[in-house]
């Protein structure tokens, strides 16, 4: 099932974004993998903290970059989606209490 | 927005002509309360008193982080067996480095770990040898292995901290590979990996009585094809294929030197788990240099780096810097060259006669009994007869 912008997108224990100096460049650090972010990934993976919805994540780039909202949200809901079928990202629904730390 | 690749870590900002390691695989000890007769570790096992100690390690990691190192596999033997696991596990989260502890989940396994947690270990991959406990219990040469398993698997869960379960496949239990997903689903794993045997170390002494039959491999391949499908976004299963029956080989540790460095229990370093067993290469120490200059100058890493080394058909082959030209280990054992290609390639000269001796191991009707792995208990004659014989 597909993420829906109200969801509450959240890096789940084990899986965690990291500047990778030696490299010059974000990585995501999960089991076994290790994923090379560009850019845009990193914006939206920083804006991922287990509280805002898919929703105010579109909210909050289009105003940073000043972009069509329209746009982005579909573009962050393939980004996140393509996380979860890999395991590396949960949702919630916003009413759902936040995970332990 | 399609800019999340797996595996693909570019390495433009180092040096061109040698990319920085991402893994460490930090044997930390041989011994294991498990006698699985596929163990990767070399039939000479390092002894506890030859082990390095607490602060080397602490520097090793340290060292390890500034070359670049992402991952740590944190793996033996039993890396639990070791007293100062946590104050290992603990300098991983210190370094940003991500820990693994690759366990059996026996003997001192679960006592450590909410130690482990709170030390902020990242991951968990264990170990399972079959799903039904009897049979699970005969392959790793260990009673009452299997409740310690599921209770080690509960508290994992319950901590939060994500679960990977693997699974050696092998004639032994190739007919349970339905049944072990099953389990992983049950046991709340995120990750499966349904790893067919690699046939070095011990492995490669027990291999006729390890070696599946081609079909039923195909069908083991199928039943995860489909349960991948059927269990898309709750369980990502990996699956390592059985390379005496493929059609190309894997590239070793991800190519040799290119990714991955190893370290033994004694602090040898070497450019894959199995490069002990190929005569003459010169591995250098953690006690003696540090890891950036092994990492860079060490004769054993250079020996295989890159592609310069390799005669035909590997030379001018396509996929060269995909399969790297395979594992050298098994080339050594197989076809009596290191250099050679690993005739688990499709394209070696020796393939056939790979794959044929596979059949006929596999053929045999009683599975001979397994050399349980032991410390000092390296067979006098570790040699099957090799296809190079």
């Amino acid at each position: 099932m597909s993420l829906t912008p109200d969801d509450v997108p959240r890096l789940p224990r084990g899986v965690r974004m990291r500047f990778d100096a030696v490299r010059n460049a974000h990585v995501l650090l999960a089991p076994e993998r290790t994923f090379d972010l560009d850019r845009n990934a990193v914006a939206v993976l920083t804006l991922v903290d287990g509280t805002r919805s898919i929703r105010a994540i579109a909210d909050a780039l289009s105003q940073t970059y000043e972009a069509d909202r329209s746009v982005i949200e579909p573009d962050v809901i393939v980004m996140l989606n393509g996380l979860r079928e890999k395991r590396v990202l949960d949702a919630g629904s916003p009413q759902d209490p936040p995970p332990p730390a | 927005m399609n800019a999340v690749t797996m595996n693909a870590v570019t390495m433009n900002a180092v040096t061109p002509a040698l990319p920085a390691p991402i893994g460490l695989l930090a044997e930390l000890t041989h011994r294991c309360p498990l006698r699985c007769p596929y163990c990767s570790n070399p039939l000479e096992l390092d002894r506890r008193s030859a082990e390095l100690d607490t602060a080397t390690w602490e520097r090793v990691l340290t060292e390890a982080a500034a070359l670049g190192v992402l991952h740590v596999h944190l793996s033996g033997g039993e890396p639990t067996a070791r007293q100062d696991i946590v104050a290992i596990t603990a300098a991983c989260a210190r370094l940003g480095l991500y820990s693994n502890l690759i366990t059996s989940g026996v003997g001192g396994a679960l006592p450590k770990l909410d130690a482990l947690s709170e030390a902020g270990l990242d991951h968990v991959q264990l170990s399972i040898q079959a799903a039904e406990a009897a049979n699970a219990e005969r392959i790793g040469g260990l009673r009452n292995a299997q409740p310690q398993k599921f209770a080690f698997a509960e508290r994992v869960t319950a901590l939060g901290l994500p679960l990977t379960l693997n699974a050696v496949i092998h004639r032994g239990n190739i007919d349970e590979v339905p049944a072990i997903i099953d389990l992983a689903v049950q046991l709340g794993a995120k990750r499966l990996e349904v790893a067919h045997t690699q046939y070095y170390g011990w492995a490669y002494v027990n291999r006729a009585a390890l070696m599946p039959a081609k079909p039923e491999v195909d069908r083991s391949i199928r039943v995860v094809e489909e349960a991948r499908a059927r269990l898309k976004g709750r369980l990502v299963i990996d699956l390592v294929v059985p390379d005496y029956y493929a059609r190309y080989p894997k590239a070793c540790a991800g190519g040799w030197g290119r990714r991955l460095m190893n370290v033994t229990p004694t602090g040898k370093v070497l450019p894959c788990h199995a490069a002990e067993t190929i005569p003459g290469l010169e591995f250098w120490h953690v006690q003696d240099r540090s890891l950036a200059e092994i990492w860079a100058r060490s004769p054993a890493f250079a020996a295989y780096r890159g592609t310069a080394w390799m005669k035909e058909p590997c030379r001018s082959c396509d996929r060269r810097e995909t399969d790297w030209g395979g594992c050298r280990c098994q080339a050594l054992a197989l076809a009596g060259d290191a250099a050679a290609t690993d005739p688990a390639c499709s394209l070696s000269p020796l393939h056939a006669r790979v794959q044929a001796l596979a059949v006929a191991e596999s053929a045999i009707e009683t599975a001979p009994d397994y050399r349980y792995r032991t410390i000092g208990g390296a067979p006098a004659a570790p040699i099957p007869e090799g296809a190079a014989s």
